[in-house]
């Protein structure tokens, strides 16, 4: 009899995991079913390709597509030669001493802050201290050092993938520190690091906390022709769409393509960078052997 | 590849050499520094912000009142506590659904799933971390708003569950995979001890793995957790935003972060409101802040206990 309970207690147990497996999955499903279904409709060549028109209930979404662009090209400026700088100097140069716990730290908690509070950083330091003002470049800023504990962390997660002895070899031949590192560590880390950064940069392409009050734009008919213009973006647009417009439920597939745009771009870079790291890997295989 | 030879020695250029290796190394150490800066950077400009504003307000006034009105007739009051109350609520509501919902997902990808589950699986929680925080609020208002309009009996269904079910969304993916690395850390030998002892494969788990994964669990929690009361856009766009003390999960809040993401847009910059918002960012901030850190300590004596 007692064995039989605990085998229900077992069968039940182990259900309530699957249930929450599933659950999760769900939550999965329907997201991207809502978005895909809703906002299909609405996207097409013209959507993508045109400005928002009659006080933005028509048209497209073009200037948003564009300035998320190119925030995402200053982030990844920024962001990447100081995050693979910081991740070569804490797995190859840093000894095991109390700054380096400190450095750990201090990226471990620079990952926990806020994204509003990156933004409230961006405002006083990047628009008012360096005067760069409501723009691309602030707001590229902001999101560069947002997203710098995802690159030093993606970043040193490659170059430990690369075997000591590769490091070793280099070293014995008389090689200094930096050259075993330029030719026999790099040339193995990089598809690594440049895949996490994609990823990095993925999210930072998605946020919008951040550039709501560092150059965020309701509305720009034109292209910005400066890295000091203000911008649309994908993100905030579809913000705008959803909460501040006129006429809501008017525009409310307008929002939901934009959300399917934005999806999309986001799963296409993260796409991007699981193929780049497949061939980069087999490339570095063959070189390798 | 060049090699080291007795004419570079001597003429010197081995010296050169050395100092070209310091240059580089001391160029990385600035480069790993840089991250202190920023981080201290972030501190030292949200205080210097921040200050300007308790010239005008009593410290004690921003702990205790309980009203947060900057745009009063006569006298604007900036109490934190309804908005620090609103994010605690939120946060903790978002815990209650997330933390079971994480762990049980967590111990099913560990002890349950078959190893062509967890590939499928493993990449979905991954996904489900990539969904920009813009587009879960904007489901919270067009999906789950209204559903709970219509179980609640609210109108539009904005209210602090609505976020909070949002947030559970958004901490989710960092409890399960932090969770499922604390579970899969657990040596294997105390499992099979376990199952020759003669407990079932369900008691193991229960009474063996996730104890002696507590605190790499907790941690994982505890950083979820840090995460959802940072969030901004989803409780931003799903909680309804109204200003006063919060009623309860069916009642409209308005959160540290909302507050700041509304009013930075449409106060004037340098006055004693602009102020403000920043000592809010600035909690806020802390508030993270030791989270992050109690969650590293915990962690670090799970990885002790491990070792």
């Amino acid at each position: 009899m007692k064995i039989r309970y605990s085998r229900i207690v077992e069968f039940f147990g182990f259900m309530s995991l699957r249930v929450c497996m599933v659950v999760v999955g769900m939550i999965l499903v329907v997201i991207f079913y809502d978005i895909i279904t809703k906002g299909i409709g609405i996207v097409s060549w013209e959507f993508l390709t045109q400005p928002p028109a009659d006080g933005m209930t028509k048209g497209g979404i073009f200037p948003a597509i564009v300035g998320t662009f190119f925030v995402t090209i200053i982030t990844a400026l920024l962001s990447v030669p100081l995050g693979m700088g910081c991740a070569i100097y804490l797995n190859e140069y840093a000894r095991d001493n109390g700054l380096t716990r400190f450095i750990r730290m201090s990226i471990r908690n620079l990952s926990g802050v806020p994204s509003i509070v990156y933004g409230l950083f961006g405002v006083s330091l990047f628009v008012e201290m360096l005067h760069f003002g409501t723009s691309i470049l602030a707001a590229g800023c902001t999101l560069g050092l947002m997203t710098l504990p995802l690159t030093i962390t993606a970043s040193e997660e490659a170059l430990k993938t690369v075997p000591r002895s590769y490091r070793e070899g280099a070293l014995a031949l008389g090689a200094t520190k930096w050259q075993s590192i330029w030719s026999n560590v790099l040339p193995y880390a990089v598809p690594g690091m440049l895949t996490g950064t994609i990823l990095g940069l993925s999210r930072a392409a998605g946020e919008t906390a951040p550039i709501l009050f560092t150059g965020a734009a309701f509305f720009l008919p034109d292209i910005p022709n400066s890295i000091l213009s203000q911008f649309m973006a994908l993100p905030y647009h579809l913000y705008i769409m959803s909460t501040q417009h006129h006429n809501i439920t008017l525009v409310r597939p307008i929002a939901y393509g934009t959300a399917l745009v934005l999806v999309v771009m986001i799963f296409a870079m993260n796409l991007a960078a699981v193929i780049l790291r497949y061939h980069l890997r087999k490339k570095g295989i063959s070189h390798g052997h | 590849m060049p090699s080291l030879d007795c004419k570079k020695l001597l003429s010197g250029k081995f010296i050169s050499r050395r100092n070209k290796e310091k240059l580089i190394e001391s160029f990385f150490l600035i480069n790993g520094v840089i991250v202190i800066v920023i981080l201290a950077g972030i501190f030292i400009l949200l205080v210097k912000n921040a200050l300007p504003a308790f010239k005008e307000v009593n410290f004690a006034h921003f702990f205790t009142a309980p009203i947060w009105n900057p745009d009063a007739y006569e006298q604007p009051t900036y109490g934190i506590l309804p908005m620090l109350a609103s994010s605690l609520m939120v946060t903790l509501g978002s815990l209650v659904v997330a933390v079971p919902l994480g762990v049980g997902t967590a111990a099913y990808l560990s002890d349950v799933a078959s190893p062509r589950v967890r590939e499928i699986a493993k990449p979905a929680v991954e996904v489900l971390a990539g969904i920009p925080s813009v587009v879960v609020g904007f489901l919270g208002i067009v999906l789950l708003g209204p559903v709970l309009a219509r179980l609640t009996g609210t109108y539009g269904g904005l209210t602090a569950l609505n976020g909070s079910v949002l947030l559970a969304v958004m901490a989710l993916p960092t409890i399960i995979s932090l969770s499922e690395d604390a579970l899969s850390a657990v040596p294997r030998s105390y499992e099979e001890a376990s199952l020759a002892l003669g407990a079932s494969r369900w008691q193991t788990v229960i009474k063996v793995k996730i104890p002696a994964a507590a605190s790499g669990i907790l941690a994982a929690c505890m950083l979820g957790m840090g995460r959802a009361i940072g969030e901004t856009m989803t409780v931003l766009m799903a909680t309804g935003n109204s200003a006063e003390f919060p009623r309860g999960f069916l009642g409209s809040v308005k959160t540290m972060t909302s507050t700041i993401a509304i009013e930075l847009g449409e106060v004037a910059y340098y006055t004693t409101h602009f102020h403000m918002l920043f000592a809010v960012g600035l909690l806020l901030f802390l508030i993270t802040f030791v989270i992050n850190l109690v969650s590293d300590i915990v962690f670090h004596k799970h990885t002790q206990v491990q070792g």
